[in-house]
């Protein structure tokens, strides 16, 4: 694996993962072979006065130089997960390392070698966007020539550099989320954890950040990012892993999910229902078609008509006039149809019995 | 010679390895990071200084003023009262400088502005970013009690002052600033974001006009009950101290007692302080 060591010349201005494998801090064995970027294992957490578990015994490991994503509606334990492994919660059991440093044991020592961009804007309102990477990589004892050379780079290589000056306050939300990952970048992380990065960000934006995060892995470090978006994990990520209800229901390469999911393809429908159509009696109708699997209703709120996914043995297309014609027999109209091949949202909804939106 | 230690941090091409030149550090790691955050604070209050002079100028100014120069000057407190006042101003200034440059920060940075999280993620114990709020905030107080001096003078015309216990006097203005900062400590953490107000209003008034830096506290003996009130409050010791200190003249509390007691809350305060702090850092 390249770990990017020959990379970290001065003309590469994305950050190389550096960790302890290859310093003093940490004597944990040479570069190559040394400890997974994350170790997670039997990870408890439940919060004062909660009713039941955040987080219901979670195991995994993150290798390094990888990118894993960590795939869950609102509220499955990703936050809470990465609350922990960031040094910001305390686990109620179990145990977690990142780069082989115990998070719980000696947060002081984790926290050198992690790198955290939140949800939410925490940059310091007080100091210019420069100051900001400045006194970040102070904080973390990077030195000072070290530092002014890095900010530079940094700068320049998230665009930046032209308003360099500029209070957080001045800039937009895509620019805000460039900061900040500019910012975890300056101590050089081994880990870098990206949560909901791309939440509220215009398309641009959220394209300009996934070219970033490919150029990160490509420099070799280390990046976890938490999402609900279906089409980021699968297009960032070396591994997914799908969490809800504070368990790990699966966790493999995007493709191997998908793989994992029978050969089926997918019909999706739009339907406009006539008066009085009932989506539960439609959905068994439509259920019980010869060489159909299931039929999904897709919970999409705002949406006056009904999503149907329909799982098919074999190919989708000669489904789609029986499909119309149940449907019309319902009262329904058949606005949209799509064929498609199954994809992480159906993994998704295969596990949880529910849509991620 | 100052050639020698220079190379080894300004030189441009430092070890390139990361993680290397941060190991290098790593004894020194906490201590530096601290030192780094109220470098931090410094720049900041340092770039803002006329207005936070104006901040604290403020206030006891207009109190030195008012019931220093024209109530005795018109007559309705008696000459000499600046000698009970001037020592009690002090202490007011930096016991409530101290609060307030702890409670108010850590309530915006905790609820509105996430700031405190990127200290928060920084490679130092939790406790040790509280520690940095308290003595930064004892910083500010400082000047501020120091800047009661010449303003005290130009308006006073004099103010008690013995050279012989200067460096008294010293301490316990620390003492009191330390205090108002680990006051503002309990509650920049403890108070929730939307009763800051209702707090401050009910905490402020309460803790100004009973720590004793308007009135003598052993001259309180027939108001028994608002010299027990009074007893409670940690800046009376700080008044009283000073009083002691400066104008010896002025009846007053035994100065050791002053500095002991001043030094037990200062104890309590911190620890319940820094309790609050870290269950707020941590989920």
């Amino acid at each position: 694996m390249d770990r990017g060591h020959d990379d970290r010349a001065g003309g590469d201005l994305v950050p190389p993962a550096s960790g302890p494998q290859s310093g003093t801090v940490l004597d944990t064995g040479p570069a190559d072979d040394g400890p997974p970027a994350v170790e997670v294992a039997g990870l408890v957490k439940r919060y004062p006065k909660a009713p039941k578990d955040s987080l219901a015994g979670v195991s995994f490991e993150v290798r390094r130089g990888e990118v894993f994503g960590f795939l869950g509606p609102n509220g499955a334990g990703k936050t809470t997960t990465i609350g922990i492994l960031t040094t910001r919660i305390r686990p109620t059991r179990g145990r977690a390392k990142v780069a082989g440093v115990d998070v719980v044991a000696d947060p002081v020592a984790a926290r050198r070698v992690l790198g955290v961009v939140p949800q939410q804007n925490n940059l310091d309102r007080s100091l210019s966007v420069r100051q900001n990477l400045l006194f970040h990589a102070s904080y973390h004892g990077v030195p000072r020539a070290r530092r002014l050379r890095l900010a530079d780079a940094l700068l320049e290589q998230f665009g930046l550099a032209d308003r360099p000056d500029g209070r957080p306050d001045d800039f937009s939300g895509g620019q805000i989320q460039r900061m900040m990952i500019a910012r975890a970048l300056m101590h050089a992380p081994a880990v870098l954890f990206l949560d909901e990065p791309s939440t509220g960000l215009d398309p641009a934006a959220r394209l300009f950040l996934w070219e970033k995060v490919v150029e990160l892995r490509q420099a070799g470090t280390t990046v976890v990012i938490t999402t609900h978006d279906m089409d980021e994990a699968a297009t960032l990520s070396d591994r997914v892993a799908i969490i809800d209800h504070g368990t790990l229901l699966a966790l493999d390469t995007p493709a191997a999910l998908v793989r994992g999911m029978t050969s089926d393809r997918t019909l999706d429908c739009t339907i406009d229902p006539g008066p009085g159509a009932d989506s539960g009696s439609l959905g068994s109708a439509l259920g019980s078609l010869e060489g159909i699997r299931h039929a999904e209703r897709l919970d999409d709120p705002g949406w006056s008509g009904w999503r149907f996914r329909i799982y098919v043995e074999g190919e989708a297309a000669p489904f789609v006039a029986p499909v119309a014609h149940v449907i019309t027999a319902s009262g329904g109209r058949l606005t949209d149809v799509r064929l498609g091949e199954p994809n992480l949202e159906d993994v998704f909804i295969h596990l949880t019995g529910r849509a991620l939106r | 010679m100052t050639a020698t230690p220079v190379p080894a941090t300004e030189v441009p091409d430092e070890p390139e390895d990361p993680a290397v030149a941060l190991a290098d550090l790593a004894p020194w790691g906490p201590w530096r990071t601290g030192l780094a955050i109220l470098r931090r604070d410094l720049f900041v209050t340092g770039r803002e200084f006329p207005i936070f002079l104006a901040q604290v100028i403020l206030q006891p100014l207009f109190l030195l003023f008012v019931f220093g120069k024209v109530l005795t000057e018109l007559g309705y407190a008696r000459p000499g009262y600046e000698q009970v006042l001037f020592p009690g101003l002090v202490a007011l200034a930096a016991v409530l400088t101290g609060l307030q440059s702890t409670a108010l920060p850590l309530v915006i940075e905790f609820s509105y502005s996430n700031e405190i999280e990127d200290r928060l993620l920084a490679p130092l114990p939790i406790g040790a970013v509280a520690v940095e709020k308290v003595v930064f905030a004892a910083m500010r107080a400082c000047v501020a009690a120091a800047v009661m001096f010449p303003v005290g003078i130009w308006i006073l015309g004099s103010i008690p002052w013995q050279a012989s216990t200067a460096a008294a006097v010293v301490v316990m203005t620390v003492l009191g600033a330390l205090l108002g900062a680990a006051m503002g400590l309990i509650l920049g953490t403890f108070v929730p974001p939307n009763r800051i107000n209702v707090t401050f209003a009910l905490v402020l008034t309460p803790l100004i006009f009973t720590g004793s830096s308007q009135y003598p506290w052993p001259s309180l003996s027939h108001i028994r009950w608002f010299q027990v009130v009074s007893a409670l409050n940690p800046m009376t010791y700080v008044s009283e101290g000073l009083r002691g200190l400066m104008a010896p003249g002025v009846p007053h509390i035994q100065t050791w007692i002053c500095f002991v007691v001043a030094i037990g809350y200062l104890v309590v305060l911190m620890v319940v302080g820094m309790a609050g702090f870290i269950r707020r850092a941590l989920g």
